[in-house]
């Protein structure tokens, strides 16, 4: 299926749209902040957008790591040694309990105190979302290669394929087919996430949008411009995740 | 003949198994010769399945000594994969790989665990695919072919390996009574090439065509080991008398 045909389908966005226009005429909204009629609006406008390419950077970086490291500490967790399990037990309980926003700060403030290193507002976030977020990975990744039936791994053996051919070439095409779900559900929940990097001063939507508040005075638009950039960007992942669903499930059935 | 005895090519001595509290195999011993085609039988839950998938190391036997092609299964690697390498298996709910079309699933052993170019691997899988009548199938996927058919192309996929000795673990279990046969043909044919065959059945017309040699076993035992006539016709033990009669006489 195109991906044009999916993205017509995202009905929701016109939708609001209009609810909003509609709702706009009334007398307590003042669209001029981000008209694009105006040049201050127009410029605050580009000002909000432009954080667009810092929170898909963010997220996309933070989530391709977070899928590596949950891939890693998911395959102990399915070993059949004692240790090693209790490695992936130990690294899911910890990171998971520990909040984004505490990761975020803990990151940023103490861990250059720590390591004696500088650490840019971006690493930092996308270490502190990286991690926090590789816990959920490994869980995921940990249910995915368990639900695939021994005989696989059986049939793999008696083929002679190695530990590490038969993951890579038998079970783990299997199971990312079907975790691909709850992949992009993270994927989803990472860019949202990627909102709490503004408290350490990262240039991403929600931080341009609360410096044009303090400017502005009109929160009501610009958070409201804020809720669009976050929907519109959710909706096209969502779009482009079962778009690939079903691009995958066509050679199995 | 008189020449001196040859050397089995699989050995089983006193071989013990456990499942938990459960003892699977109990003190299990059997020879195998090369080109010798054994047919297992026996009521559900009596070893069959667990004796062979031991010979191959699905499961680790705890007791006694399995020597495959001259290769003592231990615990190390090493003994394991040179073991695997001289023993192909076909599974009752034939485990093909799903994902992969037929194509691939016969030459991803060859590529990766024998370093054939993948040219090479395809000619070998489509020499082995018209083996088993199905040569037209190799561009499809396992979930549309028939069980037959996905049982053909397993068994292809482990003659791609050019295994010196073929398990088969109750082969035509899971399969529609018109499919049987098929496979049964199939595993004919390679009797008649010479393989070595160990054949987990209750098939027992393809037994008595195709078996030098049945083994009966019951709860964990090997009770009893003939060439077929004796077998079907005068079996010694009680065991084995019922056995029998259940199964042929349904």
């Amino acid at each position: 299926m195109p991906f044009s045909r999916l993205l017509a389908r995202a009905r929701p966005v016109p939708v609001v749209l209009l609810a909003l226009l509609l709702g706009g005429c009334s007398a307590n909204w003042g669209w001029y902040v981000v008209s694009p009629t105006t040049t201050n609006g127009l410029n605050n406008l580009k000002f909000l957008l432009g954080g667009l390419q810092y929170t898909i950077t963010l997220s996309l970086t933070a989530i391709a790591i977070s899928i590596v490291i949950g891939l890693l500490v998911a395959l102990p967790g399915i070993s059949s040694h004692r240790g090693l399990r209790a490695f992936n037990r130990v690294y899911v309980e910890i990171v998971r309990a520990v909040p984004i926003l505490v990761l975020i700060l803990w990151v940023y403030y103490g861990l250059p105190q720590m390591a004696g290193i500088a650490i840019s507002v971006f690493w930092a976030g996308v270490i502190a979302l990286a991690l926090s977020d590789s816990a959920f990975q490994a869980e995921i990744f940990r249910a995915g290669i368990q639900s695939i039936a021994r005989g696989q791994y059986e049939a793999a053996h008696s083929i002679s394929l190695s530990y590490r051919d038969t993951m890579r070439f038998v079970i783990l095409p299997q199971a990312i087919r079907r975790i691909l779900p709850a992949l992009g559900n993270q994927l989803v929940y990472m860019l949202k996430m990627s909102s709490l990097v503004s408290v350490i001063g990262m240039q991403e939507l929600t931080r341009r949008a609360n410096e044009l508040v303090v400017t502005e005075y009109r929160p009501l638009e610009i958070y409201t411009i804020l809720v669009l950039e976050y929907l519109v960007l959710i909706l096209i992942v969502s779009a482009g995740v079962r778009w690939l669903e079903r691009r995958m499930q066509t050679d199995e059935r | 003949m008189a020449s001196a005895e040859p050397e089995p090519v699989i050995r089983l001595e006193e071989v013990d198994k456990w499942f938990g509290d459960f003892q699977a195999l109990k003190g299990v011993s059997l020879d195998v010769d090369s080109g010798e085609k054994v047919v297992v039988c026996g009521p559900s839950g009596s070893g069959k399945s667990t004796m062979i998938r031991c010979v191959n190391r699905l499961e680790r036997h705890e007791k006694g000594r399995i020597v495959v092609a001259g290769i003592e299964l231990r615990d190390s690697r090493e003994s394991v994969l040179a073991v695997r390498e001289n023993v192909g298996m076909v599974f009752q709910q034939f485990n093909l790989f799903p994902h992969l079309t037929v194509l691939d699933n016969l030459t991803l052993g060859p590529i990766r665990a024998r370093g054939l170019s993948r040219a090479e691997a395809v000619e070998r899988a489509e020499h082995y695919l018209d083996r088993v009548h199905i040569p037209e199938q190799k561009d499809k996927y396992p979930g549309q072919l028939s069980g037959g058919q996905q049982q053909r192309v397993a068994i292809a996929r482990s003659l791609c390996m050019e295994p010196q000795i073929l398990l088969f673990d109750e082969p035509t279990s899971a399969l529609d009574p018109e499919m049987i046969a098929e496979v049964l043909d199939v595993m004919g044919e390679l009797a008649n090439s010479g393989m070595t065959m160990i054949v987990v059945t209750h098939e027992m017309g393809f037994a008595r065509k195709v078996a030098d040699t049945m083994v009966f076993m019951d709860r964990g035992e090997i009770v009893e080991v003939a060439e077929p006539r004796t077998f079907f016709e005068s079996p010694q033990s009680e065991r084995c008398q019922r056995f029998l009669k259940q199964i042929l006489h349904h």
